[in-house]
């Protein structure tokens, strides 16, 4: 089936099965591998990618769902090449990772978040991130890192 | 003074993964690569009478379907890590099924979808045979075998005496003993294990990506394919998506690489998430403690006995082993004077044992840390008091316990005042009052564990006598290229732990170098040196070790050029920031770039008799291991203890079960920091797994043999809601045998959560009546135990 | 966990999707947001042969407010809904009811339609919808149809929609009046699993504020469907609400219940926890009601 969808700003079209999970689309047919497989039954969160707007799980939607939609994936949050986002910026601050196999779609909920509200409290913060399950970190450094972009995102505008 | 370490300093690896640049092994493509899929069995028991392929090698894009028998005859079996010559353990099923998800075929298709519409077409006749689930049912001389030609389901059976065990029960004035356990979970990665084999009949070369983290990989994979070692490349530059100790995919991998070398293609097996959970035997320890202590009016704690009954499943690889790890701390941090250890291994028809975490410590810290309340309790003393009574001292280090092991250095009174200060002990009572008003159950636990670290496995000869393993080394290549820019090799992959970090930082102590100009990478199992990859909390002590050897000679080696040239004695110089200065006289100096160049292209400017170029290799080994185990099992195991200490406290609704933890405080003493975030992150991140095993995750099998919690929709992790705002402080003592003092830190905060919590909700449960020591502590079974009211029974009792 | 393969189609409009529907030779399966449809596929419990994604289908995605009612399309998501004033102002139970829902991402997909078609006996939102006696606008190939919640569910995870029909929109009773008040209290292992057992309730009281003079008060998670406790609602009409009172009702309540036991809790625990929750809703709507009357 063809398909024609926007990820990360570019136009992009493909033959597809319909059973092609989006998340197997990206990686498997757009070689975008920052998106991660983690259980395929929409309860870790390491798939989560940004459809139309909103966080949502990729291992959830089928490629097919995902026709005309705009699709931002972890390659493409921050502002270009080279550069990082303010969010990326402070998960590497405050070391809100270890193994990083989670963090992309930590990264993509969060982004998620900030979009909405730019001073979340803690609380807002942990039910943003309660569907990404995160092994390594016990998320406390998360936790800081959303705060920490928030605040530097509401500084550099103020 | 330090430069680098202990500083704050942004991880090398966390760049790649925030921008989605990891290479994890889903990441990795090869051409023309096939992929797996497991055809496993629906039952715990039975023999395969039929195994009939021909429906699904029909379907397009199917290459081929192989039987555990095909691979039996081309392989060789699992090695045991017991000696138990007869448990004959192969990847799949050869003639019958020994747990419910073990794999009965493998599919391998030009797709991952194909492979799985194939599996599906795989008819298999089962032959139900009797089976057993519970371990105590599985020691009964009746019960059915897990393993036949063993003749018996025990497959470890050994006890221990360490210290004058009667004499000490005879002169306390008290004895208890009761039960613990510790449920079946895991530490359950959200990267599945996953491999990608390819052999290059050109160069006769096996080539393994994995998302391993498995000491020997390589050894057993030449092993059980009958290759030589040398023709195994396992690449240690993939990232691995987490693994606590469980990523261990051997059988994965002898399935794969069967496959790659029968049909000339790389094939490719990631688990997806329900035959990890069913089927890749990587669930932990699950365990029956009975315990006894014996003990004095004052609280002192004079002797321990532990009776452990570990449910290992259907295998017998290395997960019978974490019952010996814990003999290197079979005394926590307390002046026990002897100790009953009686250690049962037991197969049933359940998913085999892996590693996990803490490689079997953290259920025994919790059945030694539920000892130290019972105490309390029956003598109504403060728990914490207890356990300042019973705590070494710092003056009192080296100390070593009846076991054989000596704790290396600590302070440990000066870390429970960090976690009492923390933590507002002194008015956490009143908190605890003031939920009791609102209609709760509140709770306090205070709890003091050790986290042996780098140890040199001797647990493998204490329990298997015909393992002689006494070392158990790691090794660091630092090189200085032409330009003068530091390049340093490691053999090992990476699990979240920082290695690259760790290297650098240390390197960059040692030369006087800003650590984000050092490269480090990741060798394979071919260019690599001696390693053992990052398990039992060794990577700091054993590669920084490694690393900061391999810099010190390099800096000899270097001084010893920078003398020549500027004609001087090495010993008149003076490390600075890129080179080195003669002391005396400052202005003159050379550069590193120089002293570069002068090694690789000027022989000229070279001292006499010294090889060209600037490269140096360190192997290091286990500071002070390399004994075997006395008959009567006495061994020293790790060079280092850390020690934490854990305060928290539990509100729990009697209703409904639901504990909740609204205040969690850690102090905790791993010597020197190499990177502070690195640290942190390790302990809350360990601290909060051990939530999960205290309150949520679990295994659970009925009695049919099936597994209930076999999917994320029911094997609860836990979630950002879930986990406490952990607060942390540390206290250094340096580790009288490392390169900077420092310890292990990777399984600690794993170490004590569990113990924390269940000592919490049980003293949160005393006003009641009532007390669990079975883990998890779920809310189900919490709630209908305080509904039911079952009483407090023989808590007192002796 | 790959799906077996089926086909794809998006009708858009629902004359195309009732045309779909009608096709008898083909298994059909109508897909929303597919937050659980999805993972059963993945799981290869649920193999349609044809999926016809409805979310393209203009009409059944608006919240129209009428007289009496909120109609929320079927295809509304739960997220869109949550954030909706209207629904805030007029449907207060469903507002504290959707923040339970999983959690935000499959929010963000999942849809109000969806969760009632499939089902689950411990959905926040068929709950609500029984709560609060929804009627649910259904339309095939040879017309529409309405049937009360009630009527619709028939077992756990089984509804009386046919194989040709289609959920197009869900009405429910405005409900906010100053004298009204809600509560809505769900026990789960983590915050966005599946509720084990919840408890909603929509009440109001007379003008003083004082005496009940309607409640609804239904479990979930504990019956294959949500079950209205009558004999709770009886006993607390025309009284007080007085936390004895409340205590008193709800002891009523676990008799009409027929839990299972499963790995997270035990029947009993269920009908246990079901009588406790429900008194502690009862007395959230209350002291909502209450609370209410100081603000206005």
């Amino acid at each position: 089936m063809r398909i024609e969808l926007t990820v990360n700003g570019k136009r992009v079209a493909h033959d597809v099965e319909p059973r092609l999970s989006l998340v197997d689309f990206l990686r498997d047919e757009l070689d975008l591998t920052g998106t991660h497989v983690g259980c395929e039954h929409g309860v870790c969160g390491a798939c989560s990618v940004i459809v139309d707007g909103d966080a949502v799980r990729s291992c959830l939607m089928f490629a097919v769902q995902a026709d005309g939609a705009e699709v931002t994936t972890i390659e493409g949050v921050g502002n270009g090449p080279g550069t990082l986002s303010a969010l990326q910026d402070a998960f590497w601050e405050t070391h809100a990772l270890q193994c990083g196999y989670c963090t992309p779609g930590m990264i993509i909920a969060a982004e998620s978040l900030l979009a909405q509200n730019d001073n979340p409290s803690d609380q807002d913060i942990r039910e943003a991130i309660e569907g990404n399950l995160c092994r390594c970190t016990g998320y406390v450094q998360i936790v800081e890192a959303i705060a920490l972009a928030a605040r530097n995102i509401r500084e550099a505008r103020s | 003074m330090t430069h680098y370490v202990s500083k704050k300093r942004r991880p090398k690896e966390d760049g790649r993964f925030i921008t989605g640049r990891g290479k994890f092994v889903a990441d990795i493509k090869r051409p023309g690569m096939t992929h797996v899929a497991m055809v496993q069995s629906p039952v715990p028991s039975a023999r395969l009478k039929s195994i009939d392929t021909s429906r699904a090698l029909a379907l397009p894009g199917v290459l081929d379907v192989i039987t555990g028998e095909e691979l039996a005859a081309h392989t060789r079996p699992h090695q045991n890590a017991l000696d138990t010559p007869e448990v004959v353990v192969y990847p799949m099923a050869v003639d019958r099924v020994r747990f419910a998800g073990e794999w009965v075929a493998a599919v391998v298709a030009t797709s991952r979808h194909i492979a799985e519409d194939a599996a599906e077409l795989v008819d298999v006749d089962y032959e139900l045979t009797d089976f057993v689930v519970d371990p105590e049912q599985a020691m009964l001389s009746h019960a059915p075998l897990v393993h036949e030609a063993h003749g018996s389901n025990i497959l470890l059976s050994r006890e221990f005496v360490w210290g004058p065990v009667d004499d000490d029960a005879k002169r306390s004035e008290h004895k208890i003993g009761f039960r613990v356990r510790w449920g079946r979970n895991a530490t359950v990665p959200i990267e599945t294990f996953g491999v990608v084999a390819q052999w290059d009949e050109g160069s006769g070369i096996l080539d393994i990506w994995a998302s391993i983290q498995m000491p020997s990989y390589a050894e057993s994979i030449a092993a059980m394919l009958d290759i030589p070692l040398n023709t195994v490349r396992a690449h240690y530059d993939v990232d691995v998506g987490g693994s606590y100790g469980v990523k261990r995919g051997l059988k994965h991998t002898i399935v794969a690489a069967y496959l790659s070398r029968k049909h000339g293609v790389p094939v490719r097996y990631i688990e997806d998430r329900l035959e990890n959970m069913t089927g890749g035997e990587m669930h932990g320890p699950d365990r029956i403690f009975d315990m006894t202590v014996a003990f004095d009016d004052d609280g002192t704690i004079n002797s321990l006995g532990i009776v452990a009954i570990d449910d290992a499943g259907a295998n017998s690889s290395r997960g019978p082993l974490q019952l010996g790890k814990p003999v290197s701390a079979i005394c926590g941090p307390y002046r026990i004077n002897s100790v009953y250890y009686h250690a049962i291994s037991v197969a049933t028809n359940k998913s085999g044992q892996s590693a996990v975490r803490g490689f079997g410590q953290s259920p025994t810290n919790v059945a030694i840390e539920a000892c130290v309340d019972r105490v309390a309790r029956f003598l109504n003393l403060d728990r914490l008091e207890v356990r300042r009574r019973n705590l070494v001292k710092k003056d009192e280090f080296p100390w070593r316990i009846p076991s054989g092991s000596s704790y290396d250095s600590g302070d440990y009174l000066a870390v429970v005042e960090k976690a009492v200060s923390l933590s507002e002990l002194g008015t956490m009572g009143a908190r605890v009052e003031q939920a009791r008003s609102q209609g709760l159950l509140s709770g306090i636990g205070v709890v003091t564990t050790l986290e042996p670290g780098g140890g040199n496995s001797s647990f493998e000869p204490l329990l298997n006598p015909k393992n002689t393993t006494t070392t158990w080394p790691e090794s660091c290549v630092v090189k200085m290229d032409r330009t003068g820019l530091i390049t340093a090799m490691i053999t090992t992959s990476t699990s979240g732990q920082g290695h690259q970090t760790l290297v650098a930082t240390i390197i960059g102590e040692e030369l006087r170098v800003d650590p984000d100009s050092i490269r480090v990478v990741h060798l394979d199992t071919l260019t690599g040196m001696p390693g053992n990859t990052p398990v039992a909390s060794r990577m700091a002590i054993m590669l920084g070790g490694a690393a900061s050897g391999a810099a010190g000679k390099l800096k000899t080696r270097l001084a010893t050029i920078a003398a020549h040239a500027l004609d001087t004695s090495p010993d008149q110089l003076e490390l600075i920031e890129g080179g080195f200065r003669v002391a005396v006289t400052p202005a003159k100096s050379i550069t590193f770039a120089e002293l570069a160049i002068i090694a690789h292209r000027e022989d000229h400017r070279m001292p006499a008799n010294l090889e060209p170029g600037l490269q140096e290799t360190f192997v290091m080994q286990v500071p002070t291991g390399g004994e075997l185990p006395t008959p009567d099992g006495v061994v020293q195991m790790y060079p280092c203890y850390s020690f934490a200490c854990h305060i928290c406290r539990v509100e729990i609704d009697p209703a409904t079960g639901k504990t909740h933890i609204p205040e969690y405080v850690i102090a905790h003493d791993c010597g020197t920091v190499i990177n502070p975030d690195i640290v942190r992150g390790m302990v809350i991140g360990g601290a909060a797994h051990g939530i999960g095993a205290a309150l949520y995750e679990k295994f659970e099998y009925n009695e049919d043999g099936q597994l209930l919690t076999g999917s994320f929709a029911d094997y609860l992790i836990p979630s950002a809601l879930e986990i406490p705002d952990i607060k942390l402080d540390e206290h250094c003592t340096p580790s009288p045998h490392t390169s900077h003092g420092q310890k292990g830190v990777g399984e600690g905060g794993y170490l004590g959560a569990p113990a924390a919590i269940a000592c919490a909700v049980n003293d949160a449960l005393v006003p009641l009546g009532l007390e669990r020591w079975e883990l998890p502590l779920r809310m189900g079974e919490l709630a209908d135990q305080i509904a039911g009211g079952q009483t407090l029974g023989n808590l007192l009792g002796p | 966990m790959k799906s077996a393969p089926f086909e794809y189609v998006r009708p858009q409009n629902l004359h195309d999707v009732c045309q779909l529907l009608s096709d008898s030779a083909i298994d059909s399966r109508v897909i929303a947001g597919g937050q659980t449809l999805v993972p059963l596929m993945a799981m290869r419990l649920a193999r349609p042969e044809r999926l016809v994604d409805i979310t393209h289908v203009d009409e059944l995605a608006d919240i129209v407010e009428t007289e009496d009612t909120i109609r929320i399309g079927a295809c509304v998501r739960q997220r869109s809904a949550e954030r909706s004033p209207v629904i805030h102002q007029h449907l207060p139970l469903l507002s504290k009811a959707l923040p339970n829902v999983g959690h935000q991402q499959t929010r963000n997909r999942g849809t109000i339609g969806g969760s009632i078609c499939n089902a689950d006996p411990t959905a926040e939102i068929v709950l609500t919808a029984v709560t609060l006696g929804a009627t649910l606008n259904l339309q095939s190939i040879n017309g529409p149809r309405s049937v009360c919640v009630t009527d619709f569910l028939v077992d756990a995870m089984e509804t009386s929609i046919a194989d040709n029909e289609c959920l197009v929109s869900i009405d429910f009773p405005k409900t906010r009046t100053k004298n009204s008040g809600c509560g809505f209290v769900e026990v789960n292992a983590r915050a966005s699993d599946y509720a084990i057992v919840a408890a909603a309730v929509s009440l109001t009281l007379d003008e003083r504020h004082e005496k009940c003079t309607h409640i609804s008060a239904c479990i979930g998670g504990a019956s294959s469907v949500p079950v209205m406790t009558a004999e709770t609602q009886n006993s607390l009409l025309g009284s007080e609400l007085t936390d004895q009172e409340i205590e008193a009702a709800v002891s009523h309540a676990a008799r009409q219940l027929t839990p299972m036991d499963d790995v997270h809790a035990s029947g009993m625990y269920r009908k246990r926890v079901a009588a406790e929750l429900l008194a502690r809703a009862i007395r959230e709507a209350r002291d909502d009601c209450r609370s209410d009357r100081h603000a206005h």
